[in-house]
């Protein structure tokens, strides 16, 4: 499945200044497998010691938050983009 | 500026210097603004804070600006006002409450903005932004009029009028999104990413923009002549506001400017519509769970709080506890304060007194207690929520027999 990974500009610098890079993944987990594997060093910013997504790292596949779908385990459909977003602050 | 030391990570502890950044760029943690307090310490006094304007601006060396040009309306320096009847109904002693219904655009949020917006200028933008559930949007508007600049404002589209209209009046770009306040965060989120050169005032400057919160708990010390109240009860939405009180408190306490600082107790106000940060208090979580909020309290209404995490830990630190009530609650909440303090208060204000009543009837926020509760935002701007539980008590000809004949009613 092609996936569509939007980087955000904190991370840019590890993908050569792209905001979006296609990987081959079937769960969100192997997107970030994949994201690693084109462009190292970026795993560990998503994901701390423990292979769980860091605490003020939001992923949305299309427009949902992974974490009201099944989290690194979400499926992934050819075609979707997954947004990696920073958290930010309200009101 | 000459007092700001860096920003820090609150996550891993890395340092940036003080320019437009948000986000830790290696565990994309959030930023915090440090200061040189040693040097704070021998130049700022009870005596030189007293002299300077009626605003936040009194506290101009404990902002991260240089404020020598602040941009401007005069947020903050809001009464502090003694709460004897609302104390009786509810069974407390010596009841304050922070009334910032009356600020500039009638909510907490000029505190913020101003301190933001005048950092934006300072750092050259021209363009200021932002993500809201109504105040912070009014505000941004409001204070990018003020300055000259052009504001980019992002609102959920379901938003009360009122909210609408008090932001659109300030000739800015204001841009409805047909989602929640979390769709339209995330929005602005990515469009940081793609347009630098603005200043979203809760995206790239909000380590300097949620700084500006911490003058609630300033100015509280000083109008209770210089001292800290034993416990505090603030509305939860980021959670942003309640980390910086505790924040200010202590930072306080640190400069000897009062003594009992780190004392305070700090409790939480949520919606039980949108209760992220309650949950995780009530379950003993170590993590939040977000959630997709329906709640008439709009300006609480974010699903994924981005300081929650951090507000759950000053609640579990100091020995608070946090609500989360109805929106029945809130409605009898906001007419409490009416009936007994002629404060008129948002939703939020609702959402607070409703949770103090019920930490009042838990025995958690105690008669013995010095308490302070913050009621953050007008209730002219959420009309909607009162529906029809308010009204006239009769509506008659203009004759004085049809009084006459109503009268006896009203004295029922």
């Amino acid at each position: 499945m092609s996936v569509t990974v939007r980087i955000p500009t904190q991370l840019r610098e590890l993908t050569g200044g792209e905001g979006e890079v296609v990987v081959e993944a079937g769960t969100v987990r192997e997107a970030i497998g994949g994201l690693e594997a084109a462009h190292p060093g970026i795993g560990e910013r998503l994901l701390d010691e423990s292979g769980q997504l860091r605490r003020f790292v939001n992923l949305f596949l299309q427009d949902e938050d992974v974490r009201f779908l099944e989290g690194l385990d979400t499926t992934v459909q050819s075609g979707q983009t997954l947004s990696v977003v920073p958290a930010v602050a309200g009101g | 500026m000459a007092f700001v030391d860096c920003l820090r990570c609150r996550e891993c502890g890395r340092t940036y210097p003080a320019e437009a950044r948000h986000v830790c760029e290696f565990c994309f943690g959030p930023l915090e603004v440090t200061y040189d307090y040693d040097a704070i310490r021998l130049t700022t006094t009870r005596e030189s804070i007293a002299a300077g304007p009626p605003s936040i601006w009194r506290y101009a060396d404990l902002l991260p600006v240089s404020g020598n040009a602040p941009v401007d309306l005069f947020a903050g320096y809001t009464p502090l006002v003694r709460a004897d009847r609302l104390a009786q109904e509810l069974g407390l002693g010596e009841l304050w409450l922070k009334d910032d219904t009356r600020n500039p655009t009638g909510s907490f949020k000029d505190r913020v903005v101003s301190v933001a917006i005048t950092k934006a200028r300072e750092l050259g933008f021209k363009v200021a932004a932002c993500a809201s559930t109504g105040n912070l949007a009014n505000s941004v508007a409001a204070h990018a009029a003020r300055a000259g600049m052009t504001s980019y404002v992002f609102i959920p589209s379901d938003l009360e009028r009122s909210k609408i209209a008090m932001t659109a009046v300030f000739g800015g770009k204001l841009i409805a999104v047909d989602g929640t306040y979390d769709d339209v965060n995330r929005l602005c989120a990515e469009l940081a990413s793609e347009r630098v050169d603005w200043a979203f005032v809760n995206v790239n400057v909000r380590p300097y923009y949620a700084e500006g919160s911490r003058t609630l708990a300033f100015e509280v010390a000083e109008q209770l002549g210089w001292q800290a109240p034993d416990h505090v009860v603030v509305p939860i939405a980021s959670g942003s506001q309640l980390t910086k009180v505790h924040k200010g408190f202590h930072e306080l306490t640190l400069l000897g400017l009062i003594d009992n600082g780190d004392s305070v107790r700090v409790s939480g106000a949520q919606a039980a519509g949108c209760s992220p940060v309650a949950d995780a208090f009530a379950s003993g979580a170590d993590q939040i769970r977000p959630v997709h909020p329906d709640t008439i309290a709009k300006s609480l209404a974010i699903g994924n709080p981005a300081d929650g995490w951090y507000a759950l830990n000053v609640v579990r630190e100091t020995g608070g506890a946090i609500e989360a009530v109805s929106d029945e609650e809130i409605v009898a909440g906001i007419r409490l304060l009416a009936r007994t303090e002629g404060i008129f208060a948002e939703t939020a204000g609702g959402v607070t007194i409703a949770t103090l009543a019920r930490l009042a009837a838990k025995g958690i926020v105690r008669r013995d207690e010095v308490v302070v509760a913050y009621v953050t935002g007008t209730g002219l701007k959420t009309i909607e929520a009162l529906g029809d539980t308010v009204g006239p008590f009769a509506t008659i000809p203009p004759s004085l027999d049809a009084f006459l004949a109503i009268e006896e009613e009203t004295t029922r």
